[in-house]
């Protein structure tokens, strides 16, 4: 098989092609890694962001390490990132198998349906906010007090909303790599399922959930480490607030950083977001087996 | 040369274009000659710093100030960013106090005393308890500008009215309205809490009225544990009685400031009462239809709390806003920041638009411009607020240095939210704000 579909490249494109990787690489090493290293030296000084910049050791990192604030905000991503995870994975198999099928108006419905991802978080963020308004939101409008609650005053109920609007925002777009994993799942299968007698039901679990495995921990690193990062959504919404109930650390970096001019600490956060993302990454694609870019498809 | 003739047509014909590019670019005057200037957006008020910078262009060909606009909050973090970047606009607008500490500290911003001690008009033509904020030990580092914003209580008279009951002549009073109101369905304070600075003018007056200025000035000063200061507690408790007792709009940790709709809820009849700033009555005017216009809106200073040792004509607010000079700005730059201070700051036109919006400018003698205006009852109560009151105080987030501001703000938060005692409140800020 293998001798049959390789072709021996040529010496002279082989040498190019690492230069394709270039502007990749320029753009990472510029945008990622230098400003990495630079946060990195930074969590090492003190510095307010308009004078001069002093290094001080680990004053930065002793003031961090020792401020409740920083276990509360970790108490907060973990949360929102938790809770967020298992309501949005099981919907998003649901939808995503839905729409997989080949049943009409599952195309326009799935066209409706990704509407929440084109919109800007600060947009979803703003329109969310105006329609919880206690005094002039949607429940006030309608007159239905039910849905005129301190929707983001409440700590427990402002945690809800942020999940909820998150969700709300990614589900499409997870639902999307679900509907493809969904696709690539062999007919015969199904086909052989089916000659055994297994229902719809019994075929979800025994070939479509085994068969989509690589897709969950595709999508649940996406959602795990993307949920670290959570800022422009929230910053609108609710600004950390109620209190501290919906400040998460990237919230607690910015805050820090440019609003209490402490460089020196958010950047010390900046470096503990970066390390507790790679660890999650790692952690997912070790739960994913050895080789998670191995086939899926038949005989895997 | 293959292409000579090409490249040849190529650079003659691009030749105009590139000059009439480079011209757009710099618009007249060497670009040098112009001074840029970074303020807040958002009517009224921007009508009115525009209108001064137009005017000025206008005069001053050869050396024209390009203005550039910034939401509120924006701006706070855009300002900070771009100044610590050395990509500051010549001309630096804010609040002065903690803030503007912090760029004289990092030598941001130029010296202006020798430049007032030349222009000695130009300093005598402004209200003099406008400096203090501009003045960092001894020196001053800001020209005052724009108005004098005074927080003050506003009440809805229809309200007070309907459910026939007279403004609060003492804290008692306060918390004696409050189940009238409620019993009504109305809110008995507007409140945007989410903005946070919106909660701490409450305990800006509560603190003054109990315990007097002293009490804050030992807070400004690093003394320890001058939260925990008898007064200062007496002030979070009564606050926090207020909050138990459904003082404040329901909901109101959600709404902003920003979205004006604490100002809706006042004008609308949601709300009786509202202590907002002085800016807030060009708002409720705009937004309002008839409500300030039919003599709707009522106002008055924070009433005493019984047994108080502070001075009941005291106020709190911001008593200028602040103009400076980055420092590294061109020689020229500077020049033209300075002609703009000297002959472009609140001129004749800029302080009659000012009070068209219900502001007091800070320029002295406007008594009679005041007096003859459409708004004379509002800005003559402003007007003697703020000069007769024995301490003008400068509003906390602004006095302290940022740092401090921010962890202030936060517990501010959870205090309202009753998720804090008086006592934490404290100890949270004691290590905040000691030295």
């Amino acid at each position: 098989m293998t001798s049959l579909t390789r072709h021996r490249p040529h010496r002279g494109s082989r040498a190019f092609l690492p230069w394709l990787a270039m502007p990749a690489l320029v753009v990472f090493v510029g945008f990622a890694v230098i400003p990495l290293v630079g946060v990195f030296a930074l969590s090492f000084t003190t510095w307010d962001g308009i004078g001069a910049i002093h290094p001080t050791g680990f004053t930065s990192w002793r003031t961090v390490l020792t401020d409740p604030g920083l276990p509360h905000a970790l108490g907060v991503t973990f949360l929102v990132m938790t809770v967020s995870w298992a309501f949005q994975t099981p919907l998003s198999i649901l939808l995503g198998t839905l729409l997989a099928g080949r049943q009409r108006y599952r195309a326009v419905l799935g066209v409706v349906y990704f509407v929440p991802l084109m919109l800007s978080s600060a947009a979803i963020a703003i329109a969310y906010k105006a329609l919880l308004d206690p005094n002039f939101g949607l429940g006030a409008g309608l007159r239905i007090p039910v849905l005129s609650q301190d929707w983001l005053g409440r700590p427990g109920l402002a945690f809800g909303v942020v999940v909820f609007i998150v969700s709300w925002q990614f589900v499409p777009f997870h639902s999307l790599i679900y509907q493809g994993g969904v696709q690539q799942i062999p007919k015969s299968l199904y086909e052989a399922a089916q000659m055994d007698g297994a229902g719809r039901i019994r075929q979800f679990f025994s070939i479509t959930l085994p068969q989509l495995r690589y897709t969950i921990i595709t999508s649940s690193t996406l959602m795990v480490v993307g949920s670290l990062t959570f800022f422009d959504l929230i910053f609108v919404l609710t600004e950390g607030g109620p209190g501290d109930a919906t400040r998460v650390l990237a919230l607690d970096m910015y805050k820090r950083g440019f609003q209490a001019s402490l460089m020196g600490p958010a950047s010390a956060i900046a470096v503990i977001l970066v390390l507790v993302g790679l660890a999650l990454a790692l952690l997912l694609r070790r739960l994913g087996g050895r080789d998670a870019g191995a086939s899926q498809l038949e005989g895997a | 040369m293959a292409l000579s003739r090409r490249t040849l047509l190529g650079l003659a014909a691009g030749v105009p274009l590139s000059a009439a590019l480079a011209a757009c670019g710099s618009s007249g005057p060497g670009r040098d000659g112009g001074a840029t200037y970074w303020y807040l957006s958002g009517q009224p008020q921007e009508g009115a710093r525009a209108g001064a910078v137009d005017t000025f262009n206008k005069a001053h060909p050869q050396g024209r100030i390009k203005d550039t606009t910034f939401q509120n909050d924006a701006y706070k973090t855009k300002i900070k960013t771009a100044i610590g970047a050395g990509q500051a606009p010549t001309i630096i607008w804010g609040w002065g106090g903690g803030t503007l500490r912090t760029y004289v500290e990092a030598g941001q911003v130029e010296d202006l005393t020798s430049w007032f001690g030349e222009h000695s008009e130009v300093r005598k033509g402004l209200f003099p308890s406008s400096f203090g904020a501009a003045t960092v030990d001894g020196r001053i580092y800001a020209m005052p500008c724009e108005v004098v914003q005074p927080i003050i209580l506003y009440y809805n008279r229809r309200v007070f009215d309907q459910v026939g009951v007279k403004p609060p002549q003492s804290w008692g009073d306060v918390m004696a309205l409050v189940p009238r109101f409620n019993a009504k369905g109305i809110a008995p304070f507007s409140l945007g809490g989410q903005s946070r600075w919106t909660s701490m003018m409450w305990l800006e007056f509560l603190f003054d009225r109990i315990g007097g200025p002293e009490v804050f000035q030992a807070i400004m000063e690093g003394e320890k544990n001058a939260w925990s200061h008898p007064d200062a507690i007496a002030a979070l408790t009564k606050l926090q009685e207020l909050v138990k007792a459904d003082g404040f709009v329901k909901g109101f940790s959600s709404i902003t400031a920003d979205s004006n709709a604490d100002q809706a809820l006042l004008y609308r009849g949601k709300a009786a009462m509202m202590l907002h700033g002085a800016w807030s009555y060009g708002i409720q005017q705009a937004d309002g239809g008839d409500f300030v216009p039919s003599g709707g809106l009522g106002y008055m200073n924070f009433p005493p709390v019984d047994g108080g040792k502070g001075d009941p004509g005291n106020t709190v607010g911001n008593p200028a806003q602040y103009l400076s000079i980055s420092s590294k700005a061109g020689a020229e730059e500077k020049r033209t920041a300075k002609e703009f201070f000297a002959s472009g700051v609140l001129q004749e036109d800029e302080t009659k638009r000012w009070i068209d919006n219900g502001s007091v400018p800070i320029r002295l003698g406007t008594e009679k411009l005041l007096a003859t205006s459409k708004n004379a009852d509002f800005l003559q109560f402003t007007y003697d607020l703020a000069s007769e009151a024995e301490v003008f105080g400068q509003s906390w987030d602004q006095a302290l240095r940022p740092a401090a501001a921010e962890t202030l703000l936060s517990n501010i938060a959870k205090l309202f939210q009753l998720s804090v005692s008086p006592q934490q409140f404290a100890s949270a800020l004691n290590a905040a704000t000691a030295k």
